[in-house]
């Protein structure tokens, strides 16, 4: 271990109950992790700490996770030790940031080909497809973080009992729009292409267009309701 | 207009990267040795972020439709214009018609085709570097193909004038001599002490395979699987390239230009900024060691690199200010 390593981050991922965990991601970026639950209330000072970040000279890029943030240096601090100090210190201090998001309903064609791990969701969940998507519509999700590829939205909000595992092999092709479940989140996949998540049904949303502006169609904060338009089990 | 005229896959438009649209899940693409880009803009005097050709797949051909200078770096292999053997990390000017081949490296990976002014594609959200996932950037957001027509931007400079390449300028990682092994520093990472004591000696002490799942992606390293302590389900968190990742499998991967900007897989260490073109350069089925670096060092690497850059940068802005004066001098003499 080296002194700057040890000065940060030296044990457990997440840290310990009450203090959040800072560590280097080699020399030109920073993570800060939030201790505790996947909360909104932890979501909003991750926010609020990324506004705050934003204003520092020596921060090109504020990049928010879920509950936590990471942060690409201009110019690498020679005491990275200093940073975390001042991360730590405005954690403790900024209030939570309440974003006033847009609110999207959704349609959604559930089931059928264009969301045929439904069977497999229900089977899991010990459900009926019915009720897994009567579960499914009925949360305010948040839009928590954009990332992993242009325009996806990290959502809030999935009932626990639709918690899922993503699949051991993933569908090879799922379309863009796809309504999907992975694990405790819920999502629509952003680009065509190999996805690990459960397809439990499709929307006609475009997550992205470099052309438009802005070019992700969600923002942090915003919030989704999911509808049926269409149900084929 | 350049045209080309041979081309494998997966060989696009990059420039020096995407940035500031992370946090709408764009990653930064750009060149995979940016070092190689910097290096050539410097000689022919563009801007550093000028956009380039990143050739991948070999050979690759193209003609030169008006008269233009250029500069190959990146991997050494044979640069043929015309009939003409041309030398790498050098200004050559092409006349209008040379067609330019580039073989495939007898060492490194990937070559790049710089052009005076750099290549003229639309700048989409800051860049011209290929997205390749999201298909937008670069030259129609796909990477190149037969009849594929490129502008650049500018003409021609003075040439015949050429750089130290960078792995004979700058110093690698002090390691045992290995053959064909290439050695990364690397600083640990955010869950470093979630891998078992032995998992961490032997990340350290392995030689780690370059797979054939190894792109602009992601580097896929072979050679024993790291264990946790205990398995962990992480949040997502924002994944920069340099980064590696073990997936449950516990084998590594080096998170490289095209990487998704987000990820859940635990990080046991972050290649160093100043390395990572040496990786790019490093073929599949080669070997890599990683050596354990701390901040201070990697600081060390990344100035090393500049001093190199600019030095490289003040001797061609000197060259090119003789040459003028030479040109002005004789052009003198013949009126």
């Amino acid at each position: 271990m080296t002194e700057t390593m040890s000065a940060l981050k030296t044990d457990q991922s997440g840290g310990s109950a009450n203090e959040p965990a800072i560590s280097m991601i080699g020399t030109r970026a920073m993570l800060f992790e939030a201790p505790g639950a996947f909360t909104l209330a932890c979501q909003r000072r991750i926010w609020a700490l990324m506004d705050a970040c934003s204003e520092r000279p020596d921060i090109a890029e504020v990049m928010p996770g879920v509950t936590n943030l990471m942060l690409i240096f201009s110019i690498s601090p020679e005491n990275p030790e200093t940073v975390a100090h001042w991360l730590r210190k405005a954690w403790e201090t900024l209030p939570e940031k309440h974003i006033k998001g847009r609110l999207f309903e959704v349609a959604v064609r559930y089931g059928g080909e264009l969301g045929s791990d439904l069977p497999r969701v229900a089977e899991h969940c010990g459900l009926s497809p019915q009720e897994v998507i009567t579960l499914h519509q009925a949360p305010l999700y948040t839009v928590c973080a954009l990332g992993s590829v242009p325009g996806f939205g990290y959502l809030h909000g999935l009932d626990p009992r639709l918690e899922t595992p993503r699949k051991s092999v993933p569908s090879l092709k799922m379309l863009a729009g796809t309504v999907t479940i992975g694990g405790p989140q819920a999502g629509i996949s952003a680009l065509t292409g190999p996805n690990g998540w459960n397809s439990i049904g499709f929307s006609d949303l475009v997550m992205f267009d470099p052309d438009r502006e802005p070019p992700a169609l969600f923002e942090v904060g915003d919030q989704i309701r999911f509808y049926a338009e269409s149900i084929e089990v | 207009m350049i045209t080309v005229l041979e081309t494998g896959v997966l060989n696009s438009v990059q420039d020096a990267g995407r940035f500031g649209y992370r946090h709408l899940g764009v990653s930064t693409s750009g060149v995979m040795d940016p070092l190689a880009l910097r290096c050539a803009n410097s000689l022919l005097g563009n801007a550093p972020e000028a956009a380039c050709i990143e050739v991948q797949t070999f050979p690759f051909k193209v003609r030169f439709d008006k008269a233009v200078s250029f500069v190959v770096t990146g991997g050494e292999g044979t640069i043929t214009l015309g009939e003409r053997v041309i030398q790498p990390w050098s200004v050559a000017t092409a006349q209008a018609g040379d067609a330019l081949t580039l073989d495939r490296p007898s060492v490194g990976a990937r070559m790049y085709v710089c052009v005076c002014g750099g290549i003229d594609v639309p700048v989409v959200l800051g860049s011209r570097s290929t997205q390749l996932r999201g298909g937008f950037g670069g030259y129609l957001g796909r990477p190149l193909q037969v009849d594929d027509q490129l502008a650049g931007l500018g003409g021609c400079v003075p040439d015949g004038f050429g750089a130290v390449p960078p792995l004979r300028a700058l110093p690698a990682a002090e390691a045992e001599e290995k053959e064909k092994t290439l050695t990364l520093r690397a600083i640990p990472a955010t869950d470093y002490c979630l891998f078992t004591e032995e998992a961490r000696t032997h990340f350290w002490s392995a030689s780690w395979q370059i797979t054939a799942q190894s792109n602009r992606l992601g580097y896929r390293l072979k050679g024993g699987a790291l264990k946790l302590t205990h398995p962990v389900e992480l949040r997502s968190y924002g994944v920069i390239p340099g980064i590696i990742q073990v997936p449950p499998a516990g084998e590594p991967i080096v998170q490289m230009a095209d990487a998704n900007t987000a990820g859940g897989y635990p990080r046991i260490a972050t290649v160093i900024e100043a390395d990572l073109w040496r990786l790019a350069q490093a073929r599949i089925g080669s070997f890599v060691q990683l050596q354990c670096c701390d901040h201070a060092e990697g600081l060390q690497a990344m100035r090393n690199e500049d001093a190199y850059l600019q030095a490289l940068q003040d001797n061609a802005a000197l060259y090119r200010k003789s040459f003028m004066r030479r040109e002005a001098g004789q052009a003198g003499k013949k009126s």
